[in-house]
């Protein structure tokens, strides 16, 4: 068989998904977001939820998420995704109710309504990409940045003594009784990239059945910020991220 | 005996050139573009060794732009 | 019943879909009496307490954003917190009522009525050129009416409503005539009269709905901006409201809102018992202001006296509208006194002293 009778008679394993629109995505190359995004269009699709879903877009790098997946979207300030969710869904019950935060957003500047959301039990999904570090404004600290990582405010390394510790946000989501599932997962290859899409398939399932708040925390890669390649940025986070931010469940109640 | 036979077709408009599709290519299928560029001045990538593709989809399941369409065939 | 438990009731009868708050004194009553009332298992209205005004608003934003007719209140300090939503709230062309049962301040000042927060009402008070569309009780029964007037214009012009109540207002009782009860709209009815509304059913409307504030094509923001200017003017030709007493003869003018303009009513008909003709305007809508009316007025009368519970706000906007043609004086308490009529008219003889000798 030649390579176009494979393509004229084979089978498409894996395509652009639907709901993923023909704009260019202004992510850097190699980007964890558009892996992100690109699974969260096949879910939404898979899950025939294109009629009954709303995005929660935050403040950072995934402010444009609006123009790249063709469903409803609200662009929220600076960390009041999860506030702007709770509404949205205590308003419209039958919706499913997702929103896209990054560390900044979520566990900074959004720290009061993301765990206030998460302890009210809203039946929301939180969607967390957590990369240690500010992308959209040029690589400053995050509060999960790395102790010793460098960002451009902490140009010598975060130092735990004037910066504070690396927040594991997600272990506090997990002590909440309103969380019915809270997991840490990763996009860097396909076999994580299948578990995280299996994950946030859960968590609207979560919040289709009323269970409670979902949080997916998804560590990523930010490789401008960190200055390195896409495929060594990957082998970083897998030697410094994961040691400090582990895989898997921390809670899940719905199994 | 039957044989999975795998194609990928690249939208090298919409490609960055990231390269983690070619890391994770089992097979060395996928390649950079050592010299030529797209639009938007991209070192996209392509299929180097086509005839090695085996349709597995690890390069469009971590492809963050969705550029690659993966097909797969039997062949007898 | 009190004026806060008034805009509750109003409220849940108006059919509003959404009440997101923070106590704070001296407005807690809002958020207390509708919890009392249970509107959830009536109209189906939602009723929260927000961890903090910030979330409140954001909760505001985002249930404006689906089309639904949402609320929130707060007093000074908590209203400084909402400011931020609120540019939001104006940036994405979203009808809600804010509403501010003002407080002394600044800072966290006193928990007794003030009316300072004239400028940051009027004036924008967050970030942007924007205005609201800003509404000042002087009675419960307004507290009452201000709440469907509010909603109506907020989604008639897609743009933010403001009940700008003072303490007095918000605690005072009176008897009132609630307006009817009306049902909700439903779904189908947002999605017809609000083609905007991100209502989460992109597949059916065949496009996406996104509510967003942000563009960074300046051509485009610039024609946002101008849009929203647009609806600012059309505003002011159209709604501008206000209440006159004495002023066919008047002599002399004098301006205030809210609960100290009843206070000038009774100085007022002190001095015409003296003789003196003294008239009142009444500006119901503090933005858009009752500039012409001012204007006209100004042409007649030999000199204009403010009364505002704050140290000096409204007159500039007064002084814009007299544009010099007589003397603007202001009168005013602060730190949560209110004068009495008395202190109003011996505020306004010293400023015109001419009057009492007549």
């Amino acid at each position: 068989m030649t390579i176009e009778e494979i393509k004229q008679n084979g089978t498409v394993v894996a395509c652009k998904p639907r709901l993923l629109n023909d704009n260019n995505m202004h992510y850097c190359p190699g980007c964890s977001h558009g892996v992100v995004h690109r699974i969260l269009a096949e879910i939404i699709d898979e899950m025939h939820l294109d009629d009954n879903i709303i995005g929660v877009a935050p403040v950072g790098c995934a402010v444009f998420a609006y123009n790249y997946i063709d469903i409803d979207w609200i662009e929220a300030a600076h960390g009041r995704a999860p506030a702007v969710a709770t509404a949205a869904h205590r308003l419209n019950p039958d919706r499913v109710v997702f929103t896209y935060q990054g560390d900044g957003d979520l566990a900074a500047i959004g720290t009061a309504e993301a765990i206030h959301a998460a302890n009210r039990g809203e039946n929301i999904t939180i969607i967390f990409i957590n990369n240690g570090i500010y992308g959209m404004t040029g690589g400053q600290m995050a509060p999960t940045t790395l102790e010793g990582m460098k960002t451009s405010t902490t140009p010598y390394g975060r130092r735990v003594d004037l910066n504070g510790y690396p927040l594991k946000i997600s272990d506090l989501f997990a002590q909440l009784d309103g969380t019915c599932y809270v997991t840490r997962q990763s996009v860097h290859t396909p076999a994580a990239v299948r578990k995280a899409k299996k994950a946030i398939a859960q968590a609207f399932r979560n919040s289709i059945e009323k269970r409670g708040t979902s949080v997916i925390e998804i560590v990523s890669t930010c490789n401008s910020g960190w200055k390195m390649s896409a495929a060594q940025s990957n082998k970083w986070m897998e030697e410094n991220m994961f040691p400090h931010y582990p895989m898997g469940d921390l809670k899940n109640t719905v199994k | 005996m039957p044989k999975v036979r795998g194609a990928v077709d690249i939208n090298k408009e919409r490609c960055k050139g990231c390269d983690l599709c070619v890391v994770a290519c089992p097979c060395d299928v996928l390649s950079l573009q050592p010299k030529e560029v797209n639009d938007r001045g991209y070192h996209f990538a392509f299929t180097v060794e086509p005839d090695k593709c085996i349709g597995c989809a690890a390069c469009a399941t971590v492809c963050p732009d969705g550029c690659i369409t993966v097909y797969r065939a039997v062949e007898k | 019943m009190k004026g806060n438990e008034a805009i509750a009731h109003a409220a849940i009868r108006y059919g509003a879909d959404g009440y997101f708050g923070y106590p704070i004194t001296p407005q807690s009553e809002i958020l207390e009496t509708l919890e009392e009332l249970m509107p959830w298992e009536t109209t189906g209205m939602v009723v929260l307490q927000a961890e903090s005004e910030v979330a409140a608003i954001n909760m505001v934003y985002g249930g404006a954003s689906t089309g639904k007719a949402v609320f929130t209140s707060s007093s000074s300090p908590g209203v400084s917190l909402k400011q931020e939503g609120i540019s939001y709230i104006a940036a994405g062309e979203l009808p809600a009522l804010i509403i501010n049962v003002m407080r002394g301040g600044p800072g966290l000042g006193t928990i007794h009525p003030s009316q300072s927060d004239y400028f940051q009402a009027t004036k924008g008070g967050g970030h942007g050129d924007y205005h609201l569309i800003v509404l000042a009780p002087a009675s419960v029964q307004e507290m009452a009416d201000f709440v469907g007037l509010g909603f109506d214009l907020a989604f008639k012009y897609r743009t933010p409503a403001m009940i700008l109540a003072d303490g007095i207002v918000g605690q005072m009782m009176e008897k009132v005539v609630l307006p009817p009860a009306r049902p909700r709209r439903t779904d189908e009815e947002i999605a017809r009269q609000c083609p905007w509304a991100v209502t989460g059913r992109a597949a059916s409307r065949r496009h996406p709905n996104v509510e967003t504030t942000l563009e960074l094509d300046d051509e485009r923001m610039e024609q946002n901006n101008l849009r929203f200017q647009r609806t600012y003017r059309e505003i002011e030709a159209n709604e501008v409201r206000f209440e006159e007493y004495y002023t066919d003869d008047a002599e002399y003018l004098m301006v205030a809102f809210g609960s100290i303009a009843r206070i000038c009513l009774k100085a007022i008909e002190d001095a015409r018992e003296r003789g003196m003709k003294i008239g009142l305007i009444r500006p119901i809508t503090l933005w858009p202001f009752p500039k012409g009316q001012i204007e006209k007025l100004s042409r007649k009368v030999k000199g204009v006296l403010t009364v505002e519970i704050n140290a000096g706000q409204m007159v500039e906007d007064v002084r814009l509208a007299v544009e010099g043609r007589v003397p603007v004086y202001h009168y005013g308490r602060m730190g949560g006194i209110v004068p009495n009529p008395q202190e109003v008219l011996d505020a306004f003889i010293s400023h015109f002293p001419e009057t009492a000798r007549q």
